[in-house]
């Protein structure tokens, strides 16, 4: 890769014929689409679609409510992941994500059931303990410079102890959905705010008209099988949008390239890559939170166990979206699509004959190859290298 | 005018506990010209560079700038004097684009339906290019990323990007220490062509070969200490080398080293 480009560019001066410069080879559409770093996981979303497509296509699992069913799962994931996948794009991981949901739906929970809160005051409880909490994560990081994978390690411990033993404490039991005469749901329902934006699902007239037409299935008494879209899943489409937007075309998402790219440079450059991180961390807290409230409407219970593993599932759908592990690299878009084969795979399998164990190892697996994948289009298209 | 000095290290020195880092070296950059930096390791280059950049405050005598007395208390308050250094780890980030890298920290920012503040990528992606190509580089696409780049190009995007944002002297440390032969003197020009748009530079560099062509004087430094400072007019190649490699001593090595020049 020597290069002389001055040479270059003085014969293009001298002889303004040769405009173009003969160094540059023309590269196809199709190698730049590969050079995007969600080509992965868009390429791993139509091969898993296939897949289900001929291993289950006449299972139902492509008609509307199939479909609603494995969207659920996916935006659910796909609410975190856009948070995790960020966050990864400049360098850190969040290893606390799933205890925070658990952590989160207590806190929305217990002041509704036991404290007489209202529930749209719970919700902005929830919230806004969980941004304090994952600023504190961030400052750590930033403060001490250790790895998040450790600090945020200490968190995934903290916070799910927290909860089981706050729970116990405060309730007597680990799962509340109701104490005497208050019942969560109800109350969520009751809630005009809380209940418009998180329970239930968004265009339920559009699909009973469906159903009235014969188009998808209908229940005995003439509405639509499928509810409608699930609030979970405008969420993960709004929020994939907003964070796509803000890492391509705003300021703020040079700034996150650059810190996880080389976290000296941008300090150089002036770049304030403590808050930048700090920031981040919130923002995955939130969308934990977010996950824990819109869990919590639709169960209508709320569990100090709930969000298991959902850490790793983010970083999972991260890392097949084309996020670098290092950090600097990575797409939101990607993120989600990794959402959607998590969703495809876990709920397709059960349509399927296959048995339902399979699905791990299939992700494992999908992991694995996500990451190869990822590491060849980056050297081999990104970088130009062989 | 040859005096009109635009940086002046008056007898500075600098100490690290017992270490004499730096002991009454003074320096002086005129208006326009390139000022060559040599010394071996360990001769002070790094503490000089990095008092001239603000991340040191001397510990004795003054710096001055346009000759007014200053004490830089951060790098960013040198950068807003328009004094940039170019380190050599260069500060870009390689998974991003030129224009990317460009601006990075001083993103171009337009309204997006009048309100909605987003980075102007068009403008960034043009500027970068139109900047890069009066220095004599000609990007292939501004939207490349920067780890496609040759080391010699990467140098030159990062001293382009700084004589952008406003930098009236440059302090450049070793731009052509990992390049081949070529790429140096793809640097060597833009050095050239710096010093013709009225920028001055300091350039830092332990090989004389570079210096040589390039520079208007010359300050040498051994061991903490300022050996003086020589115009071209009055000093060969082969005197700068003697007295950056210790004179005599490296003589005799080279004798045992037949046809060995550095």
């Amino acid at each position: 890769m020597t290069l002389p480009s001055t040479t270059a560019a003085a014969a293009v001066a001298a002889s303004p014929a040769t405009a173009a410069d003969e160094r540059l080879r023309a590269v196809g559409a199709w190698r730049r689409l590969l050079g995007r770093p969600e080509s992965g996981a868009l390429s791993g979303a139509v091969l898993v679609f296939l897949l289900f497509a001929f291993s289950a296509g006449g299972s139902g699992m492509f008609s509307a409510e199939g479909i609603v069913n494995w969207g659920t799962v996916a935006g659910f994931l796909g609410v975190i992941a856009v948070g995790a996948a960020l966050l990864m794009v400049a360098g850190e991981f969040d290893l606390s994500i799933g205890s925070m949901i658990g952590f989160a739906g207590m806190l929305l929970a217990v002041p509704c059931l036991y404290w007489g809160w209202p529930v749209w005051l719970a919700v902005l409880f929830a919230l806004a303990v969980a941004c304090t909490l994952g600023a504190l994560n961030g400052w750590l990081v930033v403060k001490t410079g250790l790895p998040s994978f450790i600090v945020t390690l200490a968190f995934y411990f903290v916070l799910r102890g927290l909860s089981l033993a706050l729970s116990v404490l405060m309730t007597g039991k680990t799962i509340v959905s109701s104490n005497g005469a208050a019942v969560l749901s109800d109350l969520v329902a009751a809630d005009p705010v809380v209940h418009s934006l998180f329970q239930g699902h968004v265009l339920t007239g559009a699909f009973n008209a469906m159903a009235h037409a014969g188009l998808i299935a209908a229940r005995d008494d003439g509405t639509a099988l499928a509810m409608g879209i699930p609030k979970v899943v405008v969420w993960w489409f709004a929020l994939t949008a907003v964070g796509a937007f803000m890492l391509a075309r705003m300021r703020v998402g040079n700034w996150i390239l650059a810190v996880g790219g080389d976290p000296n440079a941008a300090k150089n450059v002036g770049i304030p890559v403590g808050r930048v991180k700090i920031g981040l961390f919130m923002l995955t807290a939130a969308c934990a939170a977010l996950f824990a409230i819109l869990q919590v409407a639709d169960a209508g219970s709320a569990a100090a166990d709930r969000g298991l593993q959902k850490e790793f599932e983010a970083i999972i759908a991260a890392v097949i979206g084309g996020c670098l592990l290092t950090g600097g690299y990575g797409s939101v878009i990607g993120a989600s699509l990794g959402a959607l084969i998590f969703g495809v795979v876990q709920i397709g399998i059960g349509y399927t004959s296959i048995d339902n164990n399979w699905y791990r190892v299939f992700l494992g697996g999908m992991l694995l190859v996500a990451v190869l994948f990822n590491n060849y289009v980056r050297r081999r298209v990104a970088l130009g290298r062989r | 005018m040859s005096d009109d000095l635009i940086l002046h290290l008056d007898n500075v020195s600098k100490y690290f506990g017992p270490v004499i880092a730096l002991s009454e070296v003074t320096l002086a950059l005129r208006r326009g010209e390139v000022h060559c930096l040599l010394g071996d390791n360990g001769a002070g280059k790094s503490t000089l560079i990095k008092m001239l950049a603000g991340v040191y405050i001397p510990d004795g005598g003054e710096y001055r700038v346009d000759g007014k007395p200053v004490r830089f208390r951060s790098p960013r308050e040198a950068l807003d004097a328009g004094i940039a250094t170019v380190y050599q780890d260069l500060a870009l980030v390689p998974l991003m684009s030129v224009a990317r890298n460009f601006f990075m920290g001083r993103e171009p920012v337009r309204r997006l339906f009048g309100a909605l503040p987003v980075m102007d990528h068009a403008l960034a992606e043009r500027t970068a290019a139109e900047r890069l190509a009066e220095m004599g580089i000609r990007v292939r696409d501004a939207g490349q990323l920067v780890g496609n780049m040759s080391g010699g190009e990467k140098q030159c995007l990062a001293i382009a990007r700084a004589i952008h944002f406003g930098a009236r002297v440059l302090i450049l440390d070793e731009p052509t220490a990992a390049l081949g032969v070529k790429q140096s003197v793809n640097v060597l020009k833009l050095i050239a062509r710096a010093r013709s748009r009225g920028i001055s530079v300091i350039f830092i560099t332990h090989n004389v070969n570079h210096a040589y062509p390039i520079g208007d004087r010359f300050t040498l430094l051994n061991r903490g200490k300022s050996m003086g400072t020589h115009a071209k007019t009055d000093v060969s190649k082969e005197a700068v080398l003697d007295m950056m490699a210790g004179g005599a001593e490296m003589k005799t090595l080279m004798h045992d080293l037949d046809g060995v020049t550095i």
